[in-house]
């Protein structure tokens, strides 16, 4: 394909007089994965729900490019079709996988609920693909009918991450997916992440205040600072020749081991 | 000096027609919850409230009166929510389903077969069949709205992981004329194929959640279900110990402290009926014999 799967223009988006993220502006193609790194309340979360349609923006546009070749933009389209598109072409992965999950139904049903959700009406072949897809994640089979509230923070997350990748999502949006993780558990979720990545070929965006994060599972990058972008680049490059002084700030920060 | 006397059917003629107004509405959208300004009526929230208040909006002088509860016409509920009705409105009232031009329930639907120009009125203790799924009342209106359904068979999904079959037995969602998910109230899902095409208007009053719904005559309503797992009625493998009867829903009755146990008509006007026909079933049971159970599927 030859254009970007979503378009960020001038995209402000304010809580009255105080700026949540302005002059925003990018691109994200099919199949890379971009990170939006910066410090707590640089704008990277506001940014995400903007883009992703959780949260209205003051200005500007995002266009996406449909599966049908359309490629319009998110305002123009009518609250069931955003709908739509969030439960079947989207993702989205919550820092707190208790805001993503059903915690009291069980973790087939949490996984079956999108397919439930575009009319599949066989419950043998939705427990098929749920059980096919809790192997994706790492998630043993007899535990299909355990409830999250049973599972450790990596499970709820990897479980998470199932009930997303279900339906076949391009575009998935993330928000801190290790936050809440301890360093192995972490590493685990970050190598499955990859893994189903490249495997599918999604396009991601996923914000982190995490630099290492960024640098294991993005090709490209944006550092945020006071709502505003600072530098863009591949992250390879950015990471290791910062150019704007908070960036080189950021960098510095990591503690050499 | 007079005492003040009550308006013809407890309710006073402004609130009627709010009342008539939502259920001309939801008779006009099958299914579709319409909201009313539910009022204060003298019996507690749970005895039917919602029910009584479209009773007493769609009574007329001529109308005959009969109320079930669980599908009898002599518990408490029942028994009090007649003579509320006969007191205040002075209307006919009668235990006889074919008689009846108004039926109020709660919990059954008679097993005699509605006719045309019959009206159900059922209470509803809450109408909203996502309620445990989704808690928000703005996101389940958008639900309905968008015709976002998923979630109910999250629900169905859950019971057969769990039980191997689908467990809900009572408020077994339905879909309205390929439109609405509706809660049917806790009748019994044995009930629910009842529903479908009946030739009788059958209204729903929630008093507490101030929702009232309808279904007009002969409208399409399916239990929802999956392919592998398709809707089943409970189904018993005895008859009536009093009248005999099959193919009837069935209550059960502890009759000592052995394990002495009958199961009989929970309709208790069709039991009558039936026994007035010449029908017998095998009687009160010896105390400790073994009863056939009903059957789970």
């Amino acid at each position: 394909m030859t254009s970007p799967i979503l378009s960020v223009r001038d995209l402000e988006r304010r809580y009255g007089d105080f700026i949540g993220c302005t002059d925003i502006s990018f691109d994200v193609w099919p199949g890379e994965v971009v990170a939006i790194v910066g410090e707590s309340g640089s704008g990277k979360t506001t940014l995400l729900n903007c883009i992703s349609g959780r949260l209205e923006r003051s200005s500007g546009s995002i266009q996406y490019h449909m599966r049908d070749g359309r490629f319009p933009d998110l305002a123009d389209l009518s609250e069931a079709e955003r709908r739509f598109l969030m439960r079947t072409d989207w993702g989205f992965v919550h820092q707190n996988p208790a805001d993503g999950l059903r915690m009291r139904v069980s973790a087939g049903a949490n996984v079956g609920e999108r397919l439930m959700a575009i009319g599949d009406r066989h419950y043998g072949e939705i427990r098929d693909t749920a059980t096919e897809w809790l192997g994706r994640v790492e998630i043993a089979g007899d535990r299909i009918d355990d409830k999250p509230v049973a599972f450790s923070g990596g499970m709820r997350q990897r479980l998470q991450i199932a009930r997303n990748l279900v339906t076949r999502p391009r575009l998935i949006f993330m928000d801190e997916p290790t936050g809440g993780l301890d360093v192995s558990v972490q590493a685990r979720v970050l190598d499955l992440l990859r893994g189903l990545v490249s495997d599918l070929g999604l396009a991601v965006v996923i914000v982190t205040h995490d630099l290492a994060v960024a640098r294991l599972l993005s090709q490209r990058m944006i550092v945020m600072k006071n709502g505003r972008i600072v530098e863009t680049g591949l992250t390879d490059r950015v990471l290791d020749d910062p150019h704007h002084p908070y960036t080189q700030l950021l960098v510095a920060s990591i503690l050499e081991s | 000096m007079t005492l003040p006397e009550y308006n013809f059917a407890y309710l006073d003629e402004q609130t009627k027609r709010m009342i008539r107004r939502a259920i001309l509405k939801g008779i006009a959208i099958p299914g579709y919850q319409v909201p009313f300004a539910s009022r204060e009526m003298p019996m507690p929230y749970g005895w039917g409230t919602g029910g009584v208040q479209v009773t007493a909006a769609i009574l007329g002088p001529d109308d005959v009166l009969k109320v079930i509860d669980q599908g009898a016409d002599d518990t408490t509920n029942a028994v009090s929510i007649r003579a509320f009705f006969a007191k205040t409105a002075n209307v006919a009232t009668t235990t006889k389903t074919a008689d009846a031009t108004v039926i109020q329930t709660r919990h059954r639907i008679p097993e005699a077969p509605l006719s045309a120009g019959q009206v159900i009125v059922y209470q509803v203790p809450i109408p909203e069949p996502l309620r445990f799924l989704e808690p928000r009342e703005t996101e389940t209106r958008v639900m309905h709205g968008l015709e976002e359904y998923g979630l109910i068979h999250v629900k169905l999904y859950e019971d057969i992981a769990q039980h191997g079959h689908i467990a809900t037995t009572y408020a077994y969602p339905v879909k309205v004329e390929d439109r609405y998910v509706m809660d049917p109230s806790p009748i019994p899902k044995f009930d629910n194929p009842k529903m479908n095409g009946s030739p009788a208007l059958q209204l729903f009053g929630a008093g507490r959640e101030k929702r009232i719904y309808a279904l007009p005559p002969f409208t399409h309503v399916v239990s929802l279900d999956f392919e592998d797992h398709p809707f089943q009625v409970q189904k018993f493998k005895q008859p009536c110990a009093l009248c005999n009867a099959t193919g009837v829903y069935l209550d059960e009755v502890v009759t000592d402290d052995r394990g002495g146990r009958m199961y009989v008509c929970s309709d208790t006007d069709h039991c009558e009926t039936r026994r007035q026909d010449g029908h017998h079933g095998t009687g009160l049971p010896i105390a400790g014999q073994e009863t056939v159970k009903e059957d789970a599927a």
